[in-house]
């Protein structure tokens, strides 16, 4: 009988289902994944050296490209450490302006989690709608930030700008006639605040259509029941956080444990799952769709009520407004001093983590009292996730690698840096 | 300081007793410093021991101290001074609620070694190999500490700080050889704000 040996085949690091530039060298007996060994950096740009190069506040616009898909809650931790390190308080509403961002744009990341997971193991339709609810979330980030993606809208401090009292509208055109318009433009009549809440009512309504095409679905349970199973000790040891944890059934959300910002006035719920498989955690993070929506429900209702500055008035950290600047002569010198040189942060260290969509995401800083950082780590949930790679593939065919790419919800921004 | 984080310090005193370098309590964290001997055996204990309990270990990673407080990196080749490389470790305790920083430094900064603990936390597999990666700081006892970050045949620990920011080597493609080729930087280096350090208090939050 021929020798039968083990060939290596190449998965990346040009491939839709890598979801980025992953080049993945597979170890394959027959169809059966012997060894899988990811080869990352394509996508390396050297984030941290870069930050140690920019003040403070220019590395704040780094944060969003890391993790492109779910933009301003990257910002948080870093803004965070450095709001720790001054030791300076933050404005409620600010806090509360963060928190309904943070969940927003959970959603955000978790909507293309799943729809790209589904377009991976075959399901073509899934991500045309979370597309759809998606692009209400960019109109959401373009309104408040001025960019669709990458809003650079945190401050040390607090936020850049208070939300617009206007959401921008369609126009008629030779494509939109003013019927279409006029539907487009139905939840766009109102301030922003009316859009996201009207966003934040409908959404566990888009939720249920998208459970009715997957929950159920006997091909998506054939392709993730019992895939890339992982058991709680095990996640522990490898470092898993966020739903990648949950999953396999231990019951750990930085928003609920070690409270930051105003988590701990909200009411939400933790989603659990049993079993540790891919199938789990796509439930998990279906039911963390449902449960941003009910926390930005009571983010809106809170910001109604309580109108009040979004930024610190401190001017050693934040700047003055532009009329203040124009008539006073040490506002103006606040202003020279913050855009020439910066923020001068005292010396020390300190590490700031959050619960990000993927996982835990933190900073961590050290200030030698210069107006740059000295080091910064950035930890990412998506670079530990991805190590567990080998772990999770082996003994699996080749097709379930794709599955738990998937599921491990990763993207090459945030695991390269 | 909170009572919890009292608890925490009183239990690694009590703990790992003279193993204990340094401990700082600054700004709510909690700083253990270790030598480069004990800190394979004070890992183990941080992690096993009932009132510790250290079950994961959230990020690794190295820090080159060798301009910490100076406005300007060390030209050339950096004094290779003893303590120069660290290895800084982010624990989580799950059962406690509790975090504690964990650094060991390097004792020989031109060649540093320190113990690896991928064999008690397995997460530390691919924290080493960027550490080792982009600070050259070797991890005696890790299985299979390769680059991981920059390019295939790349020469040189770039987030040391003797590393210019351009890099050493640009890439281009040669139409004559019809292929990619490397060539040293054509970038000159610039600074568009200089680092600056101030003296104590000079923007004291307090003052407004």
């Amino acid at each position: 009988m021929a020798d039968i040996q083990n060939y290596t085949l190449n998965f990346g690091p040009q491939h839709p289902a890598a979801h980025g530039v992953l080049r993945l060298v597979l170890e394959l007996d027959g169809e059966v994944v012997v060894r899988a060994d990811p080869h990352i950096g394509l996508l390396h740009r050297a984030t941290e050296k870069l930050a140690e190069q920019k003040t403070w506040l220019q590395s704040v616009p780094y944060m969003d490209r890391l993790d492109y898909t779910s933009m301003l809650v990257n910002e948080h931790p870093y803004v965070m450490a450095i709001e720790k390190l001054l030791g300076i308080e933050v404005p409620l509403r600010a806090q509360y302006i963060r928190v309904m961002f943070d969940e927003i744009t959970r959603i955000h990341n978790h909507l293309l989690s799943i729809g790209t997971q589904a377009l991976d193991v075959g399901a073509m339709t899934m991500v045309l709608y979370t597309f759809r609810e998606r692009e209400d979330i960019i109109d959401i980030l373009e309104a408040t930030t001025g960019a669709r993606m990458h809003g650079a809208y945190y401050r040390p401090g607090g936020v850049y700008r208070d939300l617009p009292d206007r959401m921008p509208r369609y126009e008629v055109n030779k494509f939109k006639n003013a019927k279409t318009v006029k539907e487009l433009n139905a939840a766009r009549e109102g301030s922003l605040l009316d859009f996201v809440e009207d966003f934040a009512d409908r959404f566990p309504g888009n939720c249920d259509d998208y459970e009715t095409l997957l929950t159920d679905n006997r091909i998506w349970k054939q392709r993730l029941v019992d895939i890339g199973i992982v058991s709680p000790e095990r996640a522990l040891q490898l470092g898993f956080t966020g739903p990648m944890l949950r999953g396999s059934g231990i019951e750990w959300d930085l928003r609920r444990k070690q409270p930051y910002e105003v988590y701990e006035h909200l009411e939400f719920d933790i989603p659990v799952g049993v079993n540790g498989d891919c199938y789990d955690r796509y439930l998990v993070r279906m039911e963390e769709m449902r449960q941003s929506s009910r926390i930005i429900k009571q983010c809106v209702a809170w910001l109604r009520q309580h109108p009040g500055p979004v930024i610190t008035d401190n001017h050693k950290v934040a700047p003055p407004s532009r009329e203040k600047m124009k008539g006073s002569m040490e506002e103006l010198i606040h202003h020279f001093k913050l855009f020439t040189e910066g923020i001068h942060v005292p010396a020390g260290e300190v590490y700031a983590g959050i619960e990000h969509a993927k996982g835990e995401f933190g900073v961590y800083l050290i200030s030698d009292g210069a107006n740059k950082p000295y080091r910064m780590k950035l930890r990412s949930a998506a670079f530990t996730h991805l190590s567990a790679m080998d772990e999770m593939a082996r003994g699996h065919m080749i097709a379930d690698a794709v599955t738990i790419i998937g599921t491990m919800d990763i993207v090459f921004g945030d695991v390269d840096r | 300081m909170s009572a919890k984080l009292e608890r925490l310090c009183q239990n690694l005193h009590s703990v790992l007793g003279e193993r204990v370098g340094s401990l700082v309590t600054a700004l709510g964290e909690v700083t253990l410093v270790v030598t480069a001997a004990d800190y394979l055996a004070v890992a183990r204990t941080l992690r096993d021991h009932p009132d510790l309990r250290f079950e994961q270990l959230i990020d690794l990673c190295g820090v080159d101290y060798a301009s910490y407080g100076e406005v300007s990196a060390p030209a050339g080749v950096a004094a290779e001074r003893a303590n120069r490389f660290a290895a800084v470790s982010q624990l989580l305790s799950l059962s406690h609620n509790w975090r504690l920083r964990l650094r060991v430094f390097a004792e020989d900064g031109a060649f540093p070694v320190v113990d690896s603990v991928t064999s008690i936390w397995n997460s530390a597999d691919w924290f080493e190999r960027e550490a080792f990666d982009l600070f050259g700081i070797m991890f005696r006892g890790h299985a299979d500490l390769r680059r991981i970050l920059t390019d295939y045949g790349f020469i040189g620990h770039p987030f040391r700080k003797d590393f210019p920011i351009s890099g050493y080597v640009e890439m281009t493609y040669d139409p004559e050889q019809k292929r990619v080729v490397y060539q040293p930087v054509s970038i000159a280096p610039r600074e568009v704000t200089p680092r600056i350090i101030r003296e104590q208090n000079y923007g004291n939050t307090d003052r407004g």
